[in-house]
């Protein structure tokens, strides 16, 4: 199967890859970049746990194709830290103790990035109904809540 | 069996060609869209190998155009992009709140109103509000563009009146008339994320008495098609869309309503909930209707 050239921007870095044209944006991090970050729950685009931002819209990477990312700006969990450590987001998530197995904790924090970027202060519902297509099976989802709630709060008070 | 190919055309006319290519050798095609049901479809229920034919590059399928009479809304813009378009949202809420209700967020950045056409479920819900608000697809075809009412492009459980060398460029709507205005309604038994146990989509136009002047009703998941109710539309005519009126449009959605059984709902509770939905919907697209009598939208 031949397979197509693709040039995107990963993390603000240029990365070239190979794919096949029917392999899903999902399997290329995972499976031929080494971004294991990015994780595989449902592959239906059901779970949220494959998260990544598209050109900063919250997209499953399980429903893209690779060959659509051409020329696009991917951000995976993996660009969400700075490089003085921990983005707020993630330390928040530490100190609410929001994750028990963790599979779905880089789709969440992704997908927290992308609503606290566009709404810095959302109210409870707002936040519940954003994340509702993350799914996570431990936590029952109060921690995540407030661990958001936690650094919406701790970036306002940095900005 | 051939194998997996993309391509990504960057206009009408090569995504035709492409098209045209792929029907005339007997060699598969599918447009993508937003992929939200093609790539699930892709990997679950149909896995043989096809050209992916990329319509996103296509200028005419990501663009919204408000004219002076008509609005034309491009068949491959993503939910979330169509929400951010406030004039949009003031022209056709029911329309904009019927793609609003599809998926999560992250859905929501990929799926669009034409991909939701051309799946062609039953229960899509952006196919009663597009009917109730007269939509019209514009479908790229050689030769030249036709266009068919929303109402008459699904013909069938996830079929429609595409040719394989046709696509959907996107879908035009004329602009709502002073006191004209639409609402969507769905019924699911939780509070998002779910597949339609019954919808339904009104619009309506009422004149500086209350009167309605106008009115078009369509149905979802009651159906292998989405439906027109012309006769709860002519229930609603000619009276004040008070409470006996909104009653005798419901009756005329349960008379239409021709459901089955499944996980989702029986029969009876179908027939039964579609009423409610279509007074409810009427409602609100009335109270609407009421804000606009002396201003028009556009």
């Amino acid at each position: 199967m031949s397979k197509v050239q693709i040039t995107s921007s990963i993390n603000g870095e240029s990365v070239e890859f190979l794919c096949e044209p029917q392999q899903s944006l999902m399997e290329i991090l995972r499976e031929e970049l080494g971004r294991m970050g990015t994780k595989e729950g449902c592959a239906t685009g059901d779970c949220g746990a494959c998260s990544v931002l598209v050109d900063s819209r919250l997209v499953c990477s399980c429903l893209i194709l690779a060959v659509e990312a051409e020329g696009k700006e991917i951000t995976t969990i993996e660009g969400i830290a700075g490089e003085d450590g921990l983005h707020p987001i993630q330390q928040q998530f530490l100190e609410h103790a929001a994750l028990q197995c963790g599979i779905c904790t880089p789709g969440f924090i992704v997908a927290t990035k992308a609503l606290l970027d566009r709404n810095p202060d959302p109210d409870e519902e707002t936040i519940r109904y954003w994340l509702a297509g993350n799914l996570c099976r431990c936590t029952g989802y109060d921690k995540i809540i407030r661990a958001v709630q936690g650094a919406a709060k701790e970036l306002a008070h940095q900005a | 069996m051939g194998a997996f190919a993309y391509v990504a055309p960057s206009s009408v006319a090569e995504a035709l060609a492409v098209l045209d290519e792929h029907a005339s050798l007997g060699k598969r095609a599918q447009v993508l869209a937003g992929g939200t049901d093609v790539l699930v479809q892709m990997r679950t229920v149909d896995t043989q190998p096809r050209t992916l034919v990329d319509i996103k590059g296509v200028a005419e399928t990501n663009r919204v155009d408000i004219g002076a009479t008509e609005t034309f809304i491009g068949a491959a813009i993503p939910s979330a992009v169509l929400n951010d378009n406030a004039e949009l949202k003031a022209l056709f809420p029911g329309v904009i709140e019927s793609a609003d209700l599809i998926g999560s967020t992250q859905i929501q950045g990929r799926a669009s109103i034409g991909g939701n056409l051309c799946n062609s479920s039953p229960a899509g819900d952006t196919i009663p509000a597009l009917i109730a608000s007269s939509g019209v697809c514009v479908i790229a075809a050689r030769g030249g563009n036709r266009e068919v009412p929303v109402e008459d492009f699904v013909s069938g459980v996830g079929t429609n009146v595409l040719e394989p060398n046709e696509f959907l460029i996107g879908i035009k709507f004329p602009n709502p008339a002073p006191g004209t205005a639409d609402a969507y309604l769905r019924f699911i038994p939780r509070t998002e994320m779910d597949i339609a146990v019954v919808g339904a989509g009104v619009s309506v136009t009422i004149d500086e008495n209350g009167t309605c002047t106008a009115a078009r009703v369509a149905i979802g998941a009651v159906a292998p098609t989405v439906l027109l109710v012309t006769r709860a539309s002519d229930a609603l005519v000619g009276t004040q869309l008070d409470d006996t009126a909104l009653e005798a449009a419901g009756v005329a959605c349960t008379e239409a309503a021709s459901p089955i059984s499944d996980k989702r709902g029986t029969v009876e509770y179908r027939r039964k909930v579609v009423a409610v939905l279509c007074r409810r919907a009427t409602a609100i697209a009335r109270d609407r209707a009421k804000l606009r009598v002396r201003t028009k939208v556009r």
